[in-house]
């Protein structure tokens, strides 16, 4: 018998989780638009109940749907386990409330999408939660940051609007030193740039509502168990190695080796915390994971042609892409994401606040919004909207000044990009 | 729970309950490289409907101490050794594909320590491709990879896995790369060099059931249908769909048919039991 070969990517995008539906042949993931699921028996509903046997009971624990989409982005990232949850910030709060909780201690990358920095740096505090920032780059700063008391390390794969591209190895490699866990928010690298948990990361997450949807139609977020951490041999973690009165005295690594933070998180976090997917959204974000390696192929292609356009304008002072030699971190970028850094930069205009404000009011296909990750091209400016709680010390510690403008490249032609941006220029540059 | 076996630390999950060894016993064996959690879905609902469970971690596997055995013959001398340190003097043995081959083999030499078999994802002669077993020897991760995708029928189940969320694939790769180093080639060794599979299968007296996987292709269902003939009275169900990790893939078809074992045979198994 031949040797097997894996299935590649673009093939785990379409299969993998999902066969036919086997009572009516339905070839797509049908949307399982219940809330509940009928027993087959007394026995086999307290089966369901102390996890005996596997299945569907609620469908704020798990839906048919939502288990196809959690499978395949665990398949896409090399994982064991996922779930599915209401936006990439309820998969942060399901990540560390799992394995973290009052008097636990957070080390992350001060480069942080904004509402992850604040619920870091102001909710969870209220919940007994501390978190030290550090310098994504400094890898001293990683390792001296670490207490009796912490729990996990965190940070963004590109940070959020710098894109400090994470040495994941290194800071792996520090977590575990200390016997911990590294979280990763992989939402701007999607599997397709970047599978960290083959780099050494444990815990990867995404805002689903960005590439992995990719149509801008659904708020979702998936959190994702690599299965590689020994939660027993850290000694760390009693939530997952002792019994736990919430669950009839289970200890969850006794009942999975390898995935005892998925039982958890959804054991608990889910049926406590409820933030749920709607399988509707499930199925929505399904329909883009279908084709995200072409997609990520476009968006990258796309960027390098804006990148290598507005490098060359006067009008701009300089962008931050970590292709680009000038780019701190190219040769992390080199060697961690071959396919492409992604589809979500930034640049400094030449000039003014009222500089930017000029060059994001006359662009037409670009659409100035919150969000990144869409099919069509985006636009913001960070220091306004989407970092405007911090202060002037911390935007410039998170690489933001005030004529930042940030990109999320889409799947236009990129022709139609580059007019559009040279009309945005033109607009700067007048004055 | 913990145990001492001749000496050395051996884990067993009892299935989220005290173990009363009081209670009609099961053991699950698991196959090679693997551990107890393999069983989860069958183990702890057996615990909860009036058995007394342990699921092992072999000797070196999991959380069990120890160098791994070599041989089906000195995994089931373990067991027998096992049951001593439990307090049980029987047991039914439900094991997977190199733990099926130990159940069985203790069966025919240890028959009045058993009551009853269950040989899961099985087959006689068990044997391993030379490229396979060179790469347990030198080339692990390759060789877990290999086996791994042997082992799934598929990419999906019904059409998503009845455990949501879990995806077998990794699940499986990561358990085996959970193991010790050295442990695997040991395991796939001992599988290719056994040779008595057909002559303890005509010494075993007790009730027997075989669960094959009509997709194995590791241990295909031929073979495992063949080794069947050679227990007397064996009965064999075949679910549809399975690979060879038919717990994983369909837990519930798996359970259902152990469930359905356990009660038709109960009356036999009290007897031997017994001592009768």
């Amino acid at each position: 018998m031949a040797a097997p070969k894996p299935p590649g990517f673009a093939t785990l995008s379409l299969h993998a989780g999902a066969r036919p539906d086997p009572v009516t042949g339905a070839r797509a993931t049908p949307i399982y638009f219940t809330t509940s699921f009928v027993f087959r028996d007394t026995d086999h509903a307290a089966a369901l109940f102390n996890m005996e046997r596997a299945g569907h009971v609620y469908s704020r624990i798990s839906n048919p749907t939502n288990a196809v989409l959690e499978e395949r982005v665990a398949a896409l990232e090399d994982g064991v386990a996922a779930l599915a949850v209401a936006s990439g910030q309820a998969a942060l709060h399901l990540g560390l409330s799992t394995i973290a909780g009052a008097g636990s201690h957070v080390v992350a990358s001060r480069a942080l999408y904004g509402g992850s920095h604040n619920l870091l740096a102001y909710t969870l505090p209220r919940f007994g939660i501390e978190t030290t920032f550090v310098d994504p780059r400094d890898l001293d700063a990683w390792r001296a940051a670490i207490r009796p008391n912490t729990r996990c390390l965190f940070a963004e794969t590109l940070g959020n609007p710098g894109l400090d591209v994470l040495d994941v190895p290194s800071v792996a490699a520090i977590a575990h030193e200390a016997r911990l866990p590294l979280m990763v928010d992989s939402t701007f690298t999607t599997p397709y740039l970047m599978q960290p948990f083959t780099l050494g990361a444990d815990l990867v997450f995404h805002s689903a509502t960005k590439f992995l949807g990719g149509h801008g139609v659904a708020i979702g977020g998936v959190l994702v168990d690599g299965g590689r951490f020994d939660w027993e041999a850290s000694g760390r973690f009693p939530e997952l190695t002792e019994p736990y009165a919430g669950f009839h005295g289970m200890d969850f690594q006794e009942e999975s080796t390898v995935a005892a933070f998925s039982l958890r998180a959804r054991r608990e976090g889910l049926r406590d915390f409820g933030a749920c997917m709607s399988p509707a959204t499930a199925f929505q974000i399904l329909q883009g994971i279908e084709t995200l390696p072409m997609r990520m192929e476009r968006h990258v292609a796309n960027t390098r042609r804006i990148v290598e356009y507005l490098v060359r304008h006067r009008a701009v002072a300089s962008v931050s892409y970590p292709e680009l030699e000038s780019h701190p971190d190219h040769a992390l970028a080199q060697r961690l994401l071959p396919r492409g850094c992604g589809a979500v930069f930034s640049f400094n205009l030449e000039g003014d606040r009222a500089a930017g404000r000029r060059f994001i009011e006359s662009l037409s296909v670009f659409s100035h919004l919150a969000n990144v990750g869409d099919a069509r091209s985006l636009v913001i400016h960070p220091a306004s909207t989407t970092h405007f709680r911090m202060d002037a010390a911390a935007l410039r510690a998170a690489g933001i000044a005030e004529g930042t403008v940030r990109l999320s490249i889409g799947l236009e032609d990129p022709d139609d990009l580059i007019e559009d941006l040279a009309r945005g220029l033109r607009a700067a540059e007048k004055g | 729970m913990e145990l001492d076996v001749g000496g050395a630390r051996a884990y067993a999950y009892t299935g989220g309950k005290a173990f009363d060894p009081a209670l009609p016993c099961l053991v699950f064996l698991h196959g090679a490289q693997n551990d107890h959690s393999v069983w989860v879905l069958q183990s702890r609902y057996l615990a909860h409907h009036g058995f007394g469970v342990l699921a092992v971690d072999l000797p070196a596997h999991g959380r069990s101490a120890g160098a791994p055995l070599a041989s089906v013959e000195a995994i089931a001398d373990w067991v027998q050794r096992l049951l001593d340190a439990a307090g049980v003097r029987s047991a039914t043995l439900v094991g997977h594909s190199m733990g099926s081959l130990v159940a069985l083999d203790c069966a025919a030499r240890h028959a009045p320590r058993v009551d009853r078999i269950v040989l899961i994802g099985t087959a006689f002669p068990m044997q391993v491709s030379q490229e396979l077993l060179d790469a347990t020897r030198d080339d692990e991760p390759r060789a877990q990879s290999m086996v791994n995708l042997w082992s799934h029928s598929g990419l999906a189940h019904y059409p998503s896995n009845p455990g949501p969320g879990f995806w077998l694939h990794g699940e499986g790769l990561r358990l085996m790369a959970r193991q010790k180093p050295g442990v695997m080639h040991v395991d796939f060794a001992a599988c290719n060099a056994y040779a008595a599979g057909l002559e303890r299968a005509a010494e075993v007296r007790c009730p027997a059931l075989f669960l094959l996987g009509d997709r194995d292709v590791m241990t295909p269902r031929r073979s495992g249908a063949e080794l069947a003939r050679a227990v007397r009275g064996a009965r064999t169900v075949v679910i549809p769909g399975a690979g060879h990790a038919l717990m994983g893939e369909k837990p519930d078809e798996v359970l259902d048919a152990l469930r359905a074992f356990l009660r038709e045979t109960a009356a036999t198994a009290s007897a031997s039991a017994r001592g009768e």
